[in-house]
């Protein structure tokens, strides 16, 4: 009786081991394929990764140059000088259109009727008689010469020469007619048509002319929003971080500070638009659409990132270091600016540009304060209307042309290189300084 | 005007700064000893005196100026003017200060308001000159107080240190401002329109169409403000944005952190954080021209209706964007797991997926569920991918194939554009910012609850 009891609770090992065996390889089955399913994910995840970056790369690149279109361009005095006196103010307000179209008119002869001409002087941007313009105010001896002038070409024309319009397609279907994309292959065919580096992206404002839109004026604006955010986030966030991990008391005020600051990290960043809309634009008035602004709503949502930084730098900093200090006599402020701060500086800085990067990629709190107003001139100052890179990228990603596509993934690629390089620096900072107690 | 002020006011305090130094010097016989503090604590204290009363008067009147010229224009105009309609008077006040920055004015401007602005106009240039008379004033006043007071007795450190101990918990204050800044902002505008529209309609109404009539007798536009298809459109793309990021970014937490190479991972952990670090304005840009043109070919192509602004689309790339989140966030909650239990699954010789599955899952399920609230807090408020992928019109339907609306992108189409601030539309977005504040709060706070007392378990 107690012999078959036991042998009911503990079977003999021969039987743990083959049932053991027996399971062994749908086990090790089950193993490899959740192994998989990891591998999967991750590989998943850094797939997302290489195709965004290649979309992105892949639609941007083509924007970095622009077509130019050599006319032999007479300057006639006729037109430009009537009165032959060289006045600037003469030269500064003449025809130059006249001088553009008398040129196409030149190379197309056979081109005729209203219509038709209208096309044909469309291939050229409106921004050309501006260039014109510029070179005989410049050197006003070329007037009654004929020079040939790089002139812009539409964005409709660099759209084609980059291969962009499907020739195959309809005519009806295309932005573009059979008539002119035959003038551009004669033009090509010409060697008239050249490919130069787009320098008008890095120069210009906003524009309604896709291939005269540049991002200057959205980075400027970028450029004095952040540094708003930083002059008001880093010295205040620094101070909080300090006065929390060195000089408070453990009581209920400092809790709450504490609760606030970890509930405002995770508030939505659109809320902070609504903040700055009611508050600094309503309440106090200031101008909208200013990086002033900007800066200021960006600097609340910057704050509680540099406080939690500065506070996980301050903590690195060994008790030692602080009681040394304090042993030779320095005050508690002196042992903290003289000793504390210097030594957990590096890490505070590192969380600062991690911040000051995500403030540079946030958009939608800009949203709300009027930074998405169509703004051509590039601002000067921090009260002029601006608007920042991302903004930009928002504005342009609606609009409905082809070289616009292209420019919003060159803004992409232009603002992600500027993360890059703030990350980057905070990683440099990081490995350069840092230390282990 | 007011930089230059303050860069001279800079100037001052650190020539103040030097001259508190050497005075310090000179009353101590340039022996420091005889001094009661460090002589550069003598200079900080003139400095801060030069400084710091000078820097709160310029920004007191810097806040308050704006309100009080405008008074003073309005108390200055001729009486038929004056008793207008608040919105009339408004009216004629913004084309004053339209003239006064040089703008461009709606139609021929008339000699009073002429007369007005050039009143404002010098109002504004008396202000300034006073604010510079009293700041400079101020400066050089401190200037000479703190010269006079310093002898060898003054307990120069000790005050040093306290101003600046005020300056410390002054800056640790910012953070409850902001807090209580966002609140009554989004409260009082939300109580304004819950005057307007019941809250009860707003809560539980099926019905979202901002539009309301202007003049009394338009028609069709009576507008309805019920945000129920609002949340049900961001609850929807949150799902599928879950759907994609909980699986892949769990999967790669646990691989990375039970399986990978030390070297694999140094690597794969930072490559699939820069999907972090990506701005959300791209991840619209991505949505919007390559992934919803891309679901909804395919849907077509297998005969489904895709709208071309489909849920689908801004969830799964809303979802990519979470996947860093969730993955770093169970990543800290299973490395949290004390390596013993997994010791004592393995001793028992369970395989690596089993002691995942069975010991070290169930003990990091709560630091997970923390993690996936968090990341769902962070999807609900996710503004610009939905802005810029999701549609605007306000469907009730569970259908990802189908456009929705979010409550983000209603906030922002209320308010960007044209706006008149007393209208049901603009306040509405208030109410809706209230709404999300709160969602967002409840969520965090749970989730940081529950991530909390996990942590205690172990430690």
């Amino acid at each position: 009786m107690n012999k078959s009891d036991d042998s009911a609770a503990t079977p003999p090992r021969r039987d743990i081991k083959t049932l053991v065996n027996a399971g062994l390889k749908r086990r090790h089955a089950a193993e490899r394929r959740f192994r998989w399913y990891g591998l999967t994910a991750i590989s998943l995840g850094l797939t997302f990764v290489v195709l965004m970056f290649a979309n992105i790369i892949g639609k941007g690149y083509p924007a970095f140059w622009q077509t130019y279109i050599e006319l032999p361009i007479t300057f006639d005095a006729a037109v430009i000088d009537p009165t032959g006196t060289r006045d600037p103010e003469t030269l500064a307000n003449a025809d130059y259109a006249a001088l553009i179209r008398a040129s196409l008119r030149g190379l197309f002869p056979q081109v005729e009727g209203r219509r038709d001409l209208r096309a044909l002087y469309g291939l050229i941007s409106s921004n050309a008689p501006h260039r014109l313009r510029g070179e005989i105010l410049a050197d006003p001896a070329l007037i009654g010469t004929t020079q040939p002038v790089q002139v812009l070409a539409s964005a409709e024309v660099d759209t084609l020469v980059k291969g962009n319009i499907d020739r195959t397609l309809d005519e009806s279907l295309r932005s573009i007619s059979d008539q002119e994309i035959a003038w551009i292959d004669r033009l090509t065919a010409d060697g008239r048509l050249t490919k130069r580096f787009n320098t008008i992206l890095f120069s210009n404002g906003d524009s309604r002319e896709p291939e005269q839109a540049g991002i200057r004026g959205a980075l400027m604006g970028s450029f004095y929003t952040l540094l708003i955010t930083f002059l008001l986030s880093f010295p205040i966030g620094v101070a909080t971080a300090v006065y929390l991990e060195e000089f408070a008391p453990k009581n209920r005020w400092t809790d709450l500070i504490e609760v606030n600051i970890n509930n405002l990290a995770a508030v939505p960043s659109i809320v902070f638009g609504l903040l700055g809309l009611a508050v600094f634009i309503n309440f106090f008035g200031l101008p909208r659409s200013a990086p002033l602004v900007g800066g200021l709503v960006l600097s609340l949502m910057t704050l509680p990132v540099i406080i939690i930084a500065g506070r996980a730098a301050l903590t690195s900093v060994p008790p030692s270091i602080r009681e040394a200090a304090l042993g030779m006599g320095a005050s508690k402020l002196q042992m903290v600016s003289h000793h504390v701060l210097p030594l957990a500086m590096p890490g505070m800085l590192t969380g600062s540009i991690i911040g000051m990067a995500r403030a540079l990629g946030e958009s939608a709190p800009l949203l709300m304060i009027g930074m998405v107003a169509f703004i051509v001139d590039v601002p000067r100052g921090f009260t002029d209307p601006a608007t920042v890179l991302p903004v930009q990228i928002y504005l342009w990603a609606d609009l409905p042309e082809r070289a616009f596509v292209e420019r919003t993934s060159a803004a992409i690629m232009v603002l992600l290189g500027f993360m890059i390089l703030m990350n980057g620096l905070a990683i440099v900072l990081r490995k350069r300084f840092e230390r282990r107690w | 005007m007011l930089s230059y002020l303050l860069l001279i006011l800079l100037l001052l305090s650190s020539a103040a700064y030097y001259l508190g130094r050497n005075r310090a010097f000179r009353v101590a016989g340039n022996h420091i000893r005889n001094l009661h503090s460090l002589p550069s604590f003598y200079g900080s204290y003139t400095a801060l005196w030069c400084g710091l009363p000078a820097l709160i008067v310029i920004t007191v009147w810097a806040v308050l100026q704006p309100g009080i010229i405008l008074e003073l224009v309005v108390a200055g105009l001729p009486p038929e003017l004056r008793e207008l309609p608040p919105d009339r008077l408004g009216l004629v006040l913004n084309d004053i200060k339209n003239l006064v920055s040089g703008n461009i004015v709606s139609g021929a401007p008339d000699p009073t308001i002429l007369a007005a602005a050039e009143h404002y106009r010098n109002l504004q240039l008396t202000g300034h000159v006073c604010l510079w008379i009293v700041a400079l004033l101020l400066a050089t006043a401190g200037i000479v107080h703190s010269w006079r007071a310093i002898s060898p007795k003054l307990r120069a450190r000790n005050r040093v240190e306290r101003v600046v101990t005020l300056l410390l918990i002054v800056s640790s204050t910012v953070a409850i401002f902001t807090t209580i800044g966002i609140v009554l902002s989004v409260l009082f505008e939300s109580i304004r329109f819950f005057h307007k529209v019941p809250l009860t309609d707003f809560l539980l109404g099926l019905q979202w169409s901002p539009q309301t009539a202007i003049r009394a007798d338009q028609i069709g536009s009576s507008g309805a403000f019920g945000m129920v298809p609002l949340f049900a459109g961001t609850l929807l793309i949150s799902g599928i944005a879950m759907l994609v990021a909980v699986p892949i970014g769990l999967m790669s937490a646990l691989y990375l952190s039970e399986y990978a190479s030390p070297k694999f991972r140094a690597t794969a952990k930072p490559l699939l954080e820069i999907l972090a670090g990506i701005p959300t304005v791209v991840y619209g840009f991505f949505a919007a021209l390559t992934v919803a043109p891309l679901i909804r070919d395919t849907g077509t192509a297998l005969g489904l209706q895709v709208a071309s602004e489909s849920a689908l689309a801004a969830g799964l790339v809303m979802g990519i964007m979470i996947i860093p989140f969730v993955s770093s966030l169970s990543d800290d909650v299973i490395n949290a797991v004390p390596q013993s239990m997994r010791d004592g699954s393995y001793a028992l010789g369970a395989t690596k997926s089993e002691t995942i599955k069975r010991v070290l899952l169930p003990a990091a399920l709560p630091g997970i569920v923390g993690s996936i609230l968090l990341a769902v807090s962070r999807a609900i408020g996710e503004t610009m991918i939905v802005v810029m992928a999701a549609g605007l019109s306000a469907n009730l339907t569970a259908n990802p194939l189908q456009a929705v609306t979010t409550v983000t992108v209603q906030i922002v189409t209320l308010l960007t554009g044209d706006q008149e601030f007393d209208s049901a539309k603009t306040l509405a977005a208030f109410a809706l910012g209230l709404m999300l504040f709160i969602v967002t709060l409840i969520l965090n706070i749970i989730a940081l609850h529950v991530v909390r007392k996990y942590r205690e378990q172990y430690e």
